[in-house]
């Protein structure tokens, strides 16, 4: 144990590795999880600090990779988990992992609800735009026309639009990366971070077993192109003016809506009360008006209202 | 009820009140007040209740509630009594009826000899003499326009029907202004001023001469220390904030809401919170992050909702979480009878999951209970680190009864423990209870725990090994086994031998012991008891069903394909004993006392 002269000693990848991962050799989760190992070494986050928490999958696997407190829950459900984590520890520092189906399908709703009460927490989607862990069915973002085992002529449902539903839903920040870009990644989960309030980053992870080359398209060193969101600078200059300003709604909308692959980068950031924030100001407020009191006279002036 | 110390005048011949002019003294005594939701009969039987609280009297209520927002036809039926209240009453010695309808749906529930009083105003004159009734048309509505002006129209209807029987029962006028100035005043002076001139004008209103005779309502012996009054779900939701609970979700459904709703407001001044979920999945989900941070956390529900939880229960199992589930029991499947009651959601509570699940369910008896049940439900869940389901029902949900303030030295805060965790940490020892490690608390070792679903070894290392699911299955089960153990049986009421034991759990309780002295009374050896602890049952029933010739289970739910309520299943699975035969009914109605009595008789003649 450490005493108050020692030196904190310093977070590295090797306290924060656990055990190897067994996902596929090339999953793209991999470079996530090295990239979360990257920023969590700069930022120093304290240690028992760390909380990972995800529902199921392949990527909700994460935790167990991870040398932290973290949770291994049930399908679709990790941000309700998570949210009671925030709401209850403000001195947790909270993490969210999931898969396009544990989070946009199953626990889709639970998203939205999220994101509108702004809990402070940041929130990785590894989309790999197919069930991985289940084997290949249809996922909520497989486009039309994905030979999956249950669409074996070619998926017919329209696919959501992630970045779309996590700005309608109120998250934020909302950010989009890509897994074979390790350092634009590590700058989406640091911004994500140090962003308070309910920040969410969605990765292309691709599942080199059920849906390989899927996101080559972005991928310079497979022939497509990773192309930037170039925010505003607020420098005045004419440049300035095609920029991307992330604090308004429309132009995410906007990004969201370009032709696949698009951009990556920061759609969405805003400055807006957390949940957390607010409701600690009730519980002051609630506090205040009882005083000195002890949990037992609250309870006691109750029962006297009932005389 | 009546004018004999009995609660019992339905086989006597003369009426409830004789004949004598004057005053009667009573003993007991059932109001049925019965008008439309909105016309606040709740606040005349609420004053009431309090009322009694106050005056060494017991008392119990029972409502019906429209499932309409719109109100509705409704009624408020108070038992005030000296002696021990055991039920609301089967039967009423006085009904107030607001309307025609009232009137014509309620009058079947007055004793032979009882005293109607209706409005005359919306209630067509009753000439006709039925079973000795006495009918007294006082026109209510106008009266009370006349009183307060005109102006707020007839929302004084209630509180001068308040003031009406105050003074047709000798109630102390003072007492129940203070409480009307206590309750109202909050409301405003305009709100209070309309009140009063409501409550004198019903006082001053000559009911007792038209009557012919005046009622005192005794009071009973003065009870050490104060009592409170108040509703099953306060009651619970204060053994719940008594046992530590301090965070909790939840997503409102009818009979559940006012625990959820009575959390979001007090919580925060205990420095905790309870956050309205998107859904019940979200909802227990969040409590169980509540409780994975080292709080002792709630969510609850009415049944639909249980039912949405089970997922996420049979994770709080696995992983060992303790988490204190409520369910306020309705009448079922689907959204059924909403606001009536049922206890049919047992073997949902005890087996509903996937997976062989145990967890623990315990069930109040009367709402004074549902403060102690609660409380012991937290116990239940930090010790045995498991679910606790507690089952309360609409029926108790929503009555009121007047209990001894509850002893509140002894509460403790709870405290977060984020000390280090020192080497060797197992949350799972195969020979001990469960231990956790809440994040925010350093593990001495460097190693961080990941609280899993999946089947684990001790140290919660995911394990598919087959010998370790078994030993680890043993170890869920054999921790209810070891609570099973160190519960004592229930108390028996009535006979310790005879003909008939009944068996019954919940807020039964009630009418079931009033049986019993009824039974008693016509030869027939009867005892009861009535089981807090359902999941794991304590040992030893069949030491006591041995000395009697018929175990026979009272609940609120259906026979079944095979002819029995869900704990005679329960019950005849663990004994094997053909003796325990069930009394069971779904009509979404409380038990009167006199439906086990006739069927107790029907069981002892028939063998
Ligand atoms: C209630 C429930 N339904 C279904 C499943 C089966 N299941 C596990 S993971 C999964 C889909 C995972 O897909 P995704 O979230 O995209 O994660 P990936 O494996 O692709 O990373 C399904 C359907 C489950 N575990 N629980
Ligand atoms: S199946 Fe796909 S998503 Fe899952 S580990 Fe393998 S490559 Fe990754
Ligand atoms: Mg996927």
């Amino acid at each position: 144990m450490s005493s108050a002269t020692d030196e904190p000693k310093k977070l590295t990848k090797k306290d924060l590795s656990a055990d190897h991962p067994t996902w596929c050799p090339g999953c793209g989760d991999f470079a996530v999880l090295a990239a979360f190992f990257k920023v969590l070494e700069k930022l120093q986050i304290p240690h028992e600090k760390i909380c990972t928490i995800a529902g199921i999958g392949c990527s909700s696997r994460f935790p167990y990779f991870v040398n932290s407190h973290g949770v291994h829950f049930i399908h679709g459900r990790a941000l309700p988990l998570a949210s009671g984590v925030s709401l209850s520890r403000p001195d947790l520092h909270v993490f969210a992992f999931g898969g396009d189906g544990d989070g946009y399908s199953i626990g889709g709703n639970h998203l939205d609800h999220a994101a509108r009460k702004n809990i402070n927490l940041t929130y990785v989607v590894m989309d790999n735009f197919v069930y991985g862990l289940t084997k290949k069915q249809t996922s909520p973002t497989s486009p039309e026309g994905f030979k999956s085992k249950t669409d074996p002529t070619g998926a017919i449902d329209r696919p959501i639009n992630p970045m779309k539903k996590l700005v309608y839903g109120g998250a934020s920040f909302v950010g989009r990366t890509h897994a074979a870009q390790v350092k634009h990644m590590m700058e989406m989960f640091e911004r994500a971070i140090k962003h308070p309030g309910f920040s969410v980053v969605e990765v292309q992870s691709e599942c080199v077993v059920f849906y390989p080359g899927i996101f080559d398209n972005a991928n310079p060193r497979k022939g497509g192109e990773f192309e930037l969101i170039e925010e505003k600078k607020w420098d005045n200059t004419e440049e300035d003016k095609a920029r991307h300003d992330v604090t308004d709604e429309n132009s995410a909308y906007e990004l969201a809506s370009l032709q696949y692959p698009g951009k990556f980068g920061v759609f969405y950031e805003a400055d807006r009360p957390t949940k957390n924030q607010l409701e600690q100001q009730w519980i002051d407020a609630s506090r205040e008006k009882v005083g000195e009191k002890s949990s037992a006279e609250i309870l006691a002036d109750r029962f006297a209202s009932m005389k | 009820m009546s004018v004999s110390a009995t609660s019992d005048s339905s086989e006597t011949s003369e009426g409830p009140f004789g004949s004598a002019e004057g005053i009667t003294e009573l003993q007991n005594a059932v109001i049925r007040f019965a008008g439309n939701s909105q016309d606040g009969i709740q606040t005349i039987g609420a004053f009431l209740a309090k009322l009694a609280g106050r005056s060494a009297r017991e008392v119990m209520t029972y409502m019906t509630i429209p499932s309409t927002i719109s109100g509705g036809p409704s009624i408020f039926q108070v038992h005030l009594g000296s002696g021990e209240v055991l039920s609301a009453g089967d039967e009423s010695d006085f009904l107030v009826s607001f309307y025609q309808h009232s009137y014509d749906n309620h009058i079947a529930s007055l004793k032979d000899g009882g005293i109607c009083i209706y409005d005359s105003d919306h209630v067509e004159e009753i000439k006709k003499d039925e079973r000795g009734i006495v009918h007294v048309g006082i026109p209510i509505t106008s009266t009370t326009v006349e009183a307060i002006g005109g102006s707020a129209r007839d929302r004084g209807k209630n509180i001068f029907v308040l003031g009406l029987i105050t003074q047709l029962f000798q109630l102390k006028k003072e007492k129940l202004v203070s409480l009307i100035e206590k309750q109202l005043g909050r409301k405003g002076e305009d709100v209070l001023r309309n009140a009063m001139l409501a409550f004198d004008s019903g006082f001053a209103y000559p009911v007792g001469d038209i009557i012919g005779q005046q009622f005192d309502l005794k009071e009973g012996i003065e009870k050490s220390g104060d009592q409170v009054t108040t509703d099953g779900n306060t009651a619970m939701t204060l053994g719940l904030i008594a046992g530590g609970v301090r965070y909790g979700a939840g997503y409102p459904i009818t009979p559940w809401s006012t625990i959820m709703e009575q959390l979001r407001s007090e919580l925060p001044k205990y420095g905790g919170l309870f956050v309205q979920a998107e859904d019940e999945l979200g909802a227990v989900s969040m409590a169980i992050g509540f409780a994975y941070s080292g709080h002792v956390a709630i969510t609850g529900s009415s049944g639909p909702g249980l039912s949405l939880k089970m997922e996420a229960l049979g994770y709080a199992t696995m992983a060992e979480i303790p988490l204190v589930v409520i369910n306020v029991q309705r009448g079922g499947p689907s959204t059924g009878l909403p606001t009536s009651v049922e206890q049919s959601d047992l073997m949902q509570a005890i087996y509903g999951s996937h997976g062989d699940a145990p967890r623990i369910v315990i069930a109040p008896k009367n709402v004074e209970d549902c403060y102690y049940t609660a409380i012991e439900a937290c116990e239940l869940a930090k010790e045995y680190s498991c679910p606790v389901i507690v089952l309360t029902d609409q029926a108790l949900a929503s009555r009121i009864e007047a209990f001894s303030e509850p002893d509140l030295s002894k509460m403790v805060d709870p405290k977060l423990d984020l000390g280090s965790r020192g080497e060797e940490f197992k949350p799972y020892p195969l020979d001990g209870l469960t231990r956790h490690a809440p994040p925010g608390a350093p593990m001495a070792e460097g190693k961080y725990p990941v609280v899993t679903g999946l089947e684990h070894d001790e140290w919660g290392h995911p394990s598919g090994n087959p010998e370790m699911h078994q030993r680890m299955m043993d170890r869920r089960r054999n921790k209810l086994k070891t609570l099973a153990g160190a519960l004592t049986l229930p108390e028996i009421s009535g006979d310790e031998s005879g003909d008939v034991l009944l068996v019954g759990w919940g807020s039964t309780w009630g009418p079931i012991r009033e049986s019993v002295s009824r039974v008693q009374s016509r030869d027939i050896s009867v005892g009861a008891i009535h089981l807090r602890h359902l999941n794991p049952l304590p040992n030893g029933f069949e030491k006591i069903f041995a000395n009697y010739k018929h175990v026979v289970v009272v609940e609120l739910n259906d026979e079944g394909l095979y002819g029995s309520g869900q704990l005679a299943t329960l019950l005849r699975s663990r004994y094997c004993d053909p003796k325990i035969s069930s009394i069971c009914k779904t009509d979404g109605l409380t038990y009167k006392v006199r439906e086990i009595v006739e069927k107790i008789e029907a069981i002892v003649t028939s063998s």
